[in-house]
């Protein structure tokens, strides 16, 4: 059992939580994940350790409402508790001195990305970070992401606030300009991350990506998480979740996350008539 | 004795059937098929036992369970007493008795097999032990005087299970570390509640938890802490039995397809997850109506009954040699050909085709014919050219085997295994290239059976306390 230590809303519709996870709080690195499950009936969905207070014993997780396990998740309060949190799990990050690094996240994936920044950040490199939403109200951390970034660029969709424009222009407009870039670290909604990884393709970037498959165990025992990279099939879970995003199949994993969609819809369905009735 | 004449000579009794669900009523349900034997057909069976002096059976078992004194105890309407007999060599005896492959141990050597059938030895096993547990207030032995001394097993199935039982019965504290969020293993994860129900591995680790054995899930060794760690933090030696996990897949083109599962996959989300019950559970399954499983195992034969009870119109199996060679359990066969299985024998997937949004809609395949005998004794296969056909499917199953998972070996530094990945142990004891460092079961053997990885828990346990008592450590 894992209690929920504090809640708070970052958007409509993505959330912040704190999980009791002493051991994991200590031995998580950037770019980990853990697999929660709510309660006996519940599934096994990944999420990234966005943070962690070892002293505390303390994770903090950040998701957005998609399906039936978020939604519930996100009616959850603190002093709940989780019947299942399993972790830390995947590769870290591998963090280095690279030079002058670009973190870019979209959506809730400012929330994965921030970790990496932070860590890239203590490990000596100028990092620039691009985060982007639709619309102002729907971005996430922006003062977190301001203090472990040498520079902050923010982008969105509809123009409410900073850039106008996806943040895969904000990273031309800074290639065009000359600037160095060592690396890129790009991590959104799998159309994002496509982009970005054709759009360094050309001009030779390594761009690490941080996917986002169906997962049932995590531990490397089932293969739902498989992905194509490089022409091989890797298992996210055990293999990444970082890869190089030049490499990467984005078109099968967009696929493969959908193969649950029918199943999805009803069960939100059920869910909403669920709450509905309270 | 004077009523010989009324009672028919002994080996003339035919072995008796267990009662099973019908198979048109089955397939729509995920009970059990068979339904056990009554008291009756119980001591009727037993008594069909002859009470071998030298019993061959014994010799049979991995675990030596004292075969004629169980079945003698039945015979004799004791019961409770024939449970407590099993318990004492075997730690899951309503587990064996379900999914031993009898027919290749005890029921192979007993010795009415040689003019007719064997004494049904598995039905008799499971049988006592429902009986005890049916009464609900297992007896819980007094626990055994505390050593001092700590030991770590890695991995919940049954190797793990049955280590941790037979340690803390010599006094240790024994932790289990696993890591799902359930013990059992594969008797959780991989064997289909209509062959194995779920309550009956929940009680046998209740039981466990009685006795002492304290279980921590969601710890992925390796990851959250590794074997050197679990030394630092004062455990005085280490029981490996992480399994052979990993599923393998062909490596052919559209592999990846959406619908193509592992087994692990496909069984983890109906079994562990509870899918079949989906919306009621959580964890969604796609339903397909003509499912394809790769493979000629039990594991094949579970995936494809499971595909069954999931509402496929056509379930079909696949596989490169024939009948003769399929490793699946005959009588596992037998009932997948009464729910009305299809099998494609002699036939190879080279490729899997899908439509525009990647999803499969079929398997090309390729003909085969048995050429030579190749290292494992069996025929190989080679394929029949021009021979190749496509098998319509929205569901496949790829239940061609699993491999060992690197996470436990790969973060135990001196930890010796072979170019496949599975742990090296010097003798049947268990005793790795690291001190202390004890393994068994499949991550040692490759997939093999239930009954085999609790041995190997058995006489690990044994090798650990003569380490242990040894004063050194
Ligand atoms: C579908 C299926 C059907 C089968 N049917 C039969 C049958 O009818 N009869 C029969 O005799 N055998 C059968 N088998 C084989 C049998 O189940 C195995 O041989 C047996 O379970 C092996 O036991 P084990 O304890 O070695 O490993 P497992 O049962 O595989 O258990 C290993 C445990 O370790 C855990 N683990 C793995 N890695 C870690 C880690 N890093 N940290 C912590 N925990 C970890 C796993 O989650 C798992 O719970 C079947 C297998 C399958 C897959
Ligand atoms: S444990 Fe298995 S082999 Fe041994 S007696 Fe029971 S069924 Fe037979
Ligand atoms: S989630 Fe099962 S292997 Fe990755």
């Amino acid at each position: 059992m894992n209690r929920i230590v504090e809640r708070q809303d970052l958007s409509e519709n993505v959330v912040r939580m704190v999980l009791e996870a002493p051991e994991i709080a200590r031995k998580r690195r950037a770019g980990q994940f853990i697999i929660l499950k709510i309660d006996e009936k519940g599934e096994r969905i990944p999420l990234t350790i966005v943070d962690s207070d070892a002293r505390e014993g303390t994770i903090t997780i950040i998701f957005q409402v998609v399906g039936k396990t978020t939604a519930v998740l996100a009616r959850m309060n603190a002093g709940e508790s989780l019947s299942d949190v399993q972790g830390p799990l995947g590769n870290p990050t591998e963090i280095e001195n690279f030079g002058r690094v670009v973190c870019i996240g979209g959506g809730v994936g400012v929330g994965v990305v921030y970790p990496l920044a932070a860590a890239l950040k203590k490990a000596g490199n100028h990092v620039t970070s691009i985060i982007g939403a639709r619309c102002k109200s729907l971005l996430i951390l922006e003062q977190e992401m301001k203090q472990v970034s040498d520079r902050l660029i923010v982008a969105t969709d509809d123009g409410s606030y900073g850039f106008h424009g996806f943040v895969s222009a904000v990273l031309q407009n800074m290639i065009d300009a000359g600037e160095k870039i060592d690396r890129v670290y790009a991590i959104g909604p799998v159309p994002m991350m496509r982009v970005l990884a054709n759009l360094t393709r050309p001009y030779g970037i390594k761009t690490i990506v941080s996917l986002n498959p169906i997962m049932v165990d995590a531990t490397g025992m089932c293969g739902a998480c498989r992905v194509s990279v490089g022409g091989k099939t890797k298992f996210t879970c055990v293999d990444g979740p970082e890869f190089d995003g030049h490499e990467v199949d984005f078109n099968l994993l967009s696929n493969r996350l959908r193969m649950y969609s029918e199943q999805e819809k009803q069960t939100m369905e059920a869910h909403r008539c669920e709450c509905h009735g309270k | 004795m004077e009523n010989n004449s009324a009672k028919p000579k002994k080996e003339k009794i035919p072995r008796h059937a267990m009662p099973e669900q019908e198979p048109q009523l089955r397939i729509r349900n995920f009970d059990e098929v068979p339904l056990g034997y009554t008291e009756k057909l119980a001591i009727a069976e037993a008594q069909r036992c002859i009470q071998c002096k030298k019993p061959s059976c014994v010799a049979g078992c991995p675990v030596d369970v004292d075969i004629p004194g169980f079945v003698k105890l039945i015979a004799e309407g004791r019961f409770i007493e024939a449970a407590l007999k099993l318990k004492e060599t075997n730690a899951l005896p309503a587990v064996c008795g379900r999914v031993c492959p009898q027919e290749d141990q005890c029921e192979k050597v007993c010795i009415l097999a040689k003019k007719g059938e064997a004494v049904a030895i598995g039905r008799l096993e499971r049988f006592a032990a429902d009986f005890e547990r049916n009464l609900g207030d297992v007896a819980v032995p007094a626990r055994a005087k505390p050593n001092g001394k700590r030991v770590a097993v890695v991995g919940a199935g049954p190797s793990g299970l049955t280590i941790a039982r037979d340690l803390v019965g010599y006094g240790y504290d024994v932790t289990i570390f696993e890591a799902l969020h359930k013990p059992g293993g594969v008797l959780v994860y991989g064997i289909p509640e209509f062959r194995l129900p779920k309550a009956i591995v929940d009680a046998e680790v209740d039981y466990l938890r009685k006795l002492g054995v304290k279980i921590e899930t969601n710890v992925v060794v390796g990851r959250m802490k590794t074997v050197d760690e679990l030394f630092a933090e004062g455990y005085n030696a280490v029981y490996i039995a992480v399994g052979a996990g990993a599923p393998v897949f062909m490596d052919i083109p559209g592999e990846n397809l959406s619908g193509i599962y592992s087994a692990n996959e496909y069984l983890t989300r109906s079994n562990l997850m509870k899918a079949y019950r989906f919306p009621e559970y959580d964890t969604p399954i796609v339903r397909g109506r003509q499912v394809v499983v790769i493979g000629g195992g039990n594991v094949a034969m579970d995936s494809v009954r499971t595909a069954l009870r999931l509402g496929a119109e056509a379930a079909t199996i696949i596989y490169r040699r024939s009948e003769a060679e399929m490793p699946a359990r005959a009588e596992e066969v037998h009932h997948a050909k009464e729910e009305g299985v299809k099998f494609q024998l002699l036939t190879n997937p080279v490729e899997y085709i899908g439509n525009e949004q990647g999803w499969v809609t079929g398997v090309r395949c390729q003909r085969m014919e048995l050429g030579e005998p190749d290292a494992s004794g069996r025929r190989r296969p080679v394929a029949v050219a021009g021979s190749e056909f496509v098998i319509p499917a929205d569901t496949v199953v790829v239940a061609v085997g699993t491999m060992a998972n690197p996470i436990v070996p790969a973060t135990t530094p001196g930890l010796d295994t072979n170019p496949r990945g599975y742990i090296l142990t010097k003798d049947d004891s268990g005793k790795t290239s690291r001190e202390g460092v004890y393994a068994g079961g499949d991550i040692v053997t490759g997939s093999a059976t239930v009954i085999l990885a609790m041995g190997a828990g058995r006489q690990a346990a044994r090798a650990i306390h003569e380490y242990l008592s040894r004063g050194e450590v």
